[in-house]
């Protein structure tokens, strides 16, 4: 029986893992994800989860385990947050390139130095290149309905490649909300067993990502590229299908909110996307022509969904929970590359906001809004990359 | 026990791998699918295996083999190990098969991780004393006194103690062996196959490359490190110590080779001055002291 559960989105983590059958469970306590694996550590112990669990003693030997586990023939599911994440970098490289479709929930998280536990997206930006798919979610419902949408997509023949679903540290994480989740019948047939492009097996044996010369190596780089393009592709399809079976439909690739007519579109990514949409209802009270449009997937990038937007508006204004010191947001960055050869580009203006975890409230937002309305009215941004609510 | 008449005529390190001429570790790899069979999933990091399994799209192992990061071997063995677990799949061994670089310095982490959640597997770690396959550099296993491209006037510290930190994990089974002596490494590694737990197995691997010694020496290598001394072949089983042979008959200082017999026959150790040969051969009779007492304790050693 579908059910609907009050809890937090790591514990929905948790019931997404056990949903979509993970049979191997590799994971390392960080704070904001601990209470991810704490819920699956209280599945598997009870008995309401058939999977090991692997208690590694570092996240880079939990990711390398569920590479481990996923070429020996078995779905697996980890959770990490920023230094965590960090620490994995070099596997997330090597499970992207054994073509692994792992699944890992990020509890996003600022980077130290200075520690801070509270949330931006500098440590999964920081993974851009690894090769992973990235969601970013918006509430608790998202991160269920995305998990199970993620295996779907990774473990699909034309992609193989791991997935990273985020969410922001504390304000999804330890926020408790109304979660609808599916009877176990119903995501077992959206979600058949695991399949992936190869195994270790005695019968066949290889030897797997050994050594390979110049003469090859370019190709391989090229078919993970093409796994992206193809993934583009089946986002929004699985994102149909999972609409279809169980209600919940998150746009694909970008979810749009009140675009169609408007001058300026606040462009961002997780729960700025969500408190946005107030922004936007207010202004439009106001009778000005404001959109909010929310990057749901950052790899692969929707760049097609970006000049759609840009051929339908005048000022597209990014919002950035993340900086690349020296230069600007990812976001601003990529959606300007998007729309580079586009005719009539709109006007792009970059915001940086809500670093370290400082709130990004409807407030804030409106500000953004008013600044970038500005201007659109004047015809030039003046600023480049504007630091939101910094102190002086 | 095995006898060299009774191991299987099968090879499934296939010819044409891609060794150096006089390769100690692929003697022992040789060795461990004589022991173990092919129904043998290998674990492998970054290490010479990684070139002696041959590039893609070729292998020289007729098993399966997952390449995986420098510091790793053992973090994989327990995904594939608990992969195995829920697929209900009971006759395949799980080895680790890493260099002294890979184990004693980078890789002890997860070693030391995967041993305290009592993996089900045999780790191997194949010393040939240095980074070999980076071109000889230092390593925590390095002894004192040798030379490598980053102890260009010999190492100034001794090899750390790889076999017994790992004993004090409580493991079930922990021994060291020689490609030198393969009907003691085949036990060994059968013992390990029939053992349920954590296996360590850390092998002395006479590596021609970096030791600077002629490559047809690669056998007089390893008997000369055991008959001095410098390397003793033992067992813990369940933390009950035992030399074997034929270790077991040098605990009488006299039976044994001096250390400079050994030494002197490797370019590494050409700066060694006499001061250094004493000083390595009173640690050996140090060692062999430790070695008695370890030996003589009834029940476990930790």
């Amino acid at each position: 029986m579908a059910q609907t559960i009050i809890d937090t989105a790591n514990h929905i983590a948790g019931y997404a893992a056990k949903a979509a059958r993970a049979k191997v469970v590799a994971v390392y306590p960080i704070t904001p994800q601990t209470t991810v694996v704490e819920k699956i550590a209280e599945f598997v112990d009870s008995g309401k989860m058939d999977a090991e669990y692997i208690c590694v003693e570092s996240e880079h030997s939990a990711m390398v385990a569920c590479i481990a586990a996923a070429s020996a023939g078995v779905r697996t599911f980890t959770a990490t947050s920023a230094h965590g994440l960090a620490l994995m970098h070099e596997a997330l490289h090597w499970a992207a390139g054994s073509r692994l479709p792992i699944v890992m929930v990020v509890v996003n998280r600022a980077m130290g130095a200075p520690w801070s536990i509270w949330p931006d997206f500098s440590d999964s930006l920081s993974q851009r290149d690894t090769g992973w798919i990235q969601f970013y979610c918006a509430d608790n419902q998202e991160v269920f309905d995305t998990v199970i949408q993620a295996y779907k997509l990774c473990e699909d023949e034309q992609v193989f490649l791991p997935a990273m679903i985020c969410l922001e540290g504390f304000i999804l994480s330890h926020t408790y909300m109304p979660v609808k989740l599916p009877n176990q019948e119903e995501i077992d047939a959206f979600l058949p067993p695991y399949k992936s492009g190869w195994i270790l097996d005695v019968n066949n044996p290889y030897s797997h990502s050994n050594l390979v010369s110049p003469e090859w190596y370019m190709e391989f780089r090229y078919m993970i590229h093409e796994a992206m393009e193809n993934a583009k592709k089946l986002i929004p399809q699985i994102d149909k299908a999972y609409g279809k079976h169980f209600g919940f439909e998150y746009g694909g690739l970008i979810e749009k909110y009140k675009c169609d007519d408007a001058d300026l579109v606040l462009l961002s990514m997780g729960t700025i996307g969500g408190e946005a949409k107030l922004t936007v209802e207010k202004l439009r009270k106001e009778g000005l022509k404001v959109g909010s449009a929310r990057v749901r997937v950052f790899r692969p990038f929707p760049v097609e969904e970006i000049r759609k937007l840009a051929a339908e508006t005048q000022m597209i204004a990014t919002i950035d929970r993340h900086v690349s010191f020296g230069m600007e947001g990812f976001l601003a960055t990529e959606v300007k590359a998007s729309v580079f050869h586009e005719k009539d580009s709109p006007l792009v203006a970059g915001f940086v906001a809500g670093l370290g975890g400082r709130d990004v409230t409807a407030q804030t937002i409106e500000k953004i809004a008013e600044k970038s309305l500005k201007w659109l009215r004047m015809g030039k941004v003046e600023k480049e990359t504007e630091w939101v609510d910094l102190r002086e | 026990m095995v006898t060299i008449k009774e191991l299987p005529k099968e090879e499934y390190l296939l010819k044409g791998h891609a060794a150096c001429a006089g390769c100690g570790p692929s003697i022992a790899i040789r060795l461990l699918f004589k022991a173990l069979g092919n129904q043998v999933i290998m674990v492998v990091p970054a290490c010479c295996t990684t070139v002696i399994q041959g590039p893609y799209p070729y292998t020289s192992f007729a098993v399966p083999l997952q390449n995986i990061l420098f510091e790793s071997t053992a973090a994989a063995a327990s995904g594939i190990v608990a992969a195995l677990h829920q697929r209900k799949i009971e006759d395949l061994t799980v080895v680790g098969w890493a260099g002294d670089g890979g184990t004693v310095d980078i890789g002890i982490q997860a070693l030391s991780g995967a041993a305290e959640r009592e993996t089900d597997f045999i780790y191997i770690c194949y010393d040939n004393e240095a980074y070999g396959n980076t071109g000889m550099q230092r390593s925590g296993a390095t002894p004192y006194g040798a030379w490598t491209t980053t102890t260009t006037a010999g190492k100034k510290e001794r090899k750390k103690d790889m076999p017994l930190i790992m004993a004090a994990h409580r493991i079930p089974y922990v021994a060291t062996a020689c490609p030198s002596y393969p009907i003691d490494f085949v036990n060994k590694l059968r013992k390990a196959k029939e053992t349920k737990g954590t296996k360590y197995i850390h092998i002395l691997a006479p590596c021609p490359t970096g030791w600077r010694y002629d490559t047809s020496k690669t056998v007089e290598m390893g008997r000369l490190a055991v008959q001095t001394g410098l390397w003793a072949l033992y067992e813990i089983e369940y933390g009950k110590f035992k030399l074997n042979p034929p270790s077991d008959r040098l605990t009488d200082k006299t039976k044994r080779k001096p250390v400079k017999d050994y030494l002197t026959l490797q370019g590494r150790f050409r700066q060694l001055s006499e001061e250094d040969i004493e000083k390595t051969q009173k640690w050996v009779d140090e060692d062999w002291i430790r070695y008695q007492k370890l030996a003589a304790i009834e029940g476990t050693i930790f």
